[in-house]
């Protein structure tokens, strides 16, 4: 790789929105792994029921996924910057 | 099965195929034949380039094995599906505008290619290039016997047959259009893999008697069906997070993946991509495994995994509805194997032929080989498919694991770190792929996790000290 192609004002941005799809994934698994096995761990006669699921499932998986959601659109709507990706455009 | 079903699967079969036909004439317009046939020319919208992304990824096993797995196991294996929703976003914000902008600079069409140009290698470009022919040349030979077998298990003809109609739908669109035929054909095919689990998954509630219904059912055949370890307990919480590897962000390391990370038109494109994706995937993997789970009361005593899922659709369906959803995981299986196609002969002309054959190859030459290798590609995976080798079911076992050893530091730290070299790079590569099939062989889940996280691990340790023990010789002279 050659020596200016690491410097492009550009990267700043890029790298600040791949930090912020990895702080993504890591809430994403505490949020999973908490309520799954913190809720799920006790034996199923005592589980809590919300609209039919266990409570762990609910709001492991089905919760998980619409926050998961509405993080990913706040985060690309408020958070991700629109630039050129054009090759032309770097000096 | 009755004629009701398996007419809407034949004309979807027939739509997808005129739709491939028609993109097509992208390619004898386009001015650059290269860049149009492996990467759509860098054209695709939010849209499609979600749908394209969800659904190579999508297999066969979200709609067949993982279902089945998931009537067997109940709802933790909900749970370790849900592990995929990280693909949705990780992929296209990691790689992101970086890996778009960088790809565009080198004017690279492959993953091959950006590697070639970041590493300067002839090595690292063997290296990777024989990694993908062989995991995903199998891989895709796997995915073609169980289209094939689909098509022979709902339509109830024969296996050579069917096989002959699968390989024809896919082969000649494949040929004809290159990636935009893929991409475009993948957006209608994602629609249908949505509402297919749309339909069934309602379709199954109301036989079932309502969620709460069918989760006492399973509490009183198994209270371990409704907890996340699994029906016997054994889905440990460090063996179902290993998956966050596996299926969630190692995923951004396979190339048919990744190579679409380089193919969006523009930032817009990928915002979109990104929030339709999350959506599509996150949907799919989770009611189409809840509905794998919720089966089990509505049609107990299924034996083999995978048929459960059309076993189902045509319990709790009518005819032609059936017929609707079980063109999902027809769907689900044509769109990874047109991608694979594609990454495999692109792997052969644009990273061997032309880097090392005929480099100075004109536009003729390279529009005739790259046609004509992807319809040999196609015909010796037709042929492999009539009797399967056990090479290829043993190479495929290692398929998705093997790639994403071997490329996910390569391609992560060649694209952010500055000080990652070609050594780093061969010696990640090596040590991913031996390592992940020695574990796979002889000692699985190390650690009571999936063998590719500690595949990973050593990959990591080996790029970073194949770069720093021989720094010196990775400072870039050239200036130009």
């Amino acid at each position: 790789m050659k020596e200016k192609e690491w410097n492009d004002k550009r990267y700043k941005i890029a790298n600040r929105e791949a930090w912020i799809g990895v702080g993504l994934v890591i809430f994403n698994f505490i949020w999973w792994f908490g309520f799954a096995y913190g809720l799920g761990s006790k034996s199923p006669e005592s589980y809590h029921y919300i609209f039919g699921f266990p409570a762990w499932f609910f709001f492991s998986c089905i919760l998980g996924f619409i926050v998961m959601m509405a993080l990913t659109v706040f985060v690309v709507k408020f958070f991700f910057k629109d630039v050129s990706l054009e090759a032309e455009e770097e000096e | 099965m009755n004629l009701e079903a398996v007419l809407p699967l034949f004309i979807f079969i027939a739509i997808v195929f005129l739709i491939g036909i028609w993109a097509g004439k992208f390619v004898s317009r386009s001015d650059s034949f290269l860049q149009e046939y492996f990467l759509g020319g860098r054209s695709l919208g939010g849209f499609i380039l979600a749908m394209t992304l969800v659904t190579t990824y999508g297999s066969a096993s979200s709609f067949l094995s993982g279902p089945g797995t998931a009537y067997n196991e109940g709802l933790g294996w909900v749970l370790l599906s849900m592990t995929q929703l990280a693909t949705g976003y990780f992929v296209l914000m990691v790689l992101g505008k970086r890996f778009a902008i960088v790809t565009r600079k080198y004017k690279t069409v492959t993953i091959v290619d950006f590697l070639k140009e970041r590493y300067q290698s002839k090595w690292v470009v063997i290296l990777s290039a024989a990694s993908i022919l062989i995991f995903l040349f199998s891989a895709m030979s796997a995915q073609w016997i169980g289209g094939a077998r689909l098509i022979q298990s709902l339509t109830g003809i024969s296996y050579f047959t069917s096989l002959c109609i699968f390989s024809l739908a896919v082969l000649v669109y494949v040929v004809v259009g290159g990636f935009r035929a893929v991409a475009i054909t993948d957006g209608i095919q994602g629609i249908i893999m949505f509402l297919g689990t749309l339909i069934l998954l309602i379709a199954v509630v109301i036989a079932g008697g309502g969620v709460s219904q069918i989760m006492s059912d399973l509490a009183a055949e198994n209270p371990n069906l409704i907890t996340p370890f699994g029906a016997d307990g054994s889905l440990t919480p460090a063996y179902v997070s290993s998956f966050w590897v596996l299926v969630g962000v190692g995923v951004v390391a396979l190339p048919q993946i990744a190579v679409r990370a380089m193919s969006y038109k523009n930032a817009k494109a990928l915002h979109r991509g990104i929030i339709i994706s999350t959506f599509v995937v996150g949907f799919i993997m989770l009611n189409m495994h809840l509905i794998g789970v919720f089966g089990r009361t509505v049609l107990p005593g299924i034996e083999i995994g995978d048929t459960v899922m059309p076993e189902l659709a045509q319990a709790v369906l009518p005819g032609w509805a059936a017929g609707i959803v079980l063109a999902a995981p027809m769907a689900a299986i044509m769109t990874t194997v047109n991608s694979l196609l594609l990454m495999v002969s692109s792997t052969i002309v644009k990273d061997v032929y032309l880097n090392y054959v005929r480099p100075d190859a004109g536009d003729t030459t390279i529009r005739r080989w790259s046609m004509g290798a992807t319809a040999l590609i196609g015909i010796i995976v037709i042929l492999m498919s009539l009797q399967p080798p056990d090479l290829i079911i043993w190479l495929n076992l290692f398929s998705m694991g093997g790639l994403e050893a071997a490329f996910i530091w390569p391609i992560i730290l060649g694209l952010y770190w500055r000080r990652g070299t070609k050594h780093g790079a061969i010696a990640s590569m090596l040590t991913g792929v031996i390592s992940y099939i020695i574990f796979e062989s002889f000692y699985p889940q190390p650690f009571g996790m999936h063998s590719v996280v500690t595949s990973m691990m050593l990959a990591f340790v080996a790029y970073v000290s194949g770069s720093l023990l021989y720094k010196k010789e990775s400072l870039p002279c050239e200036i130009v």
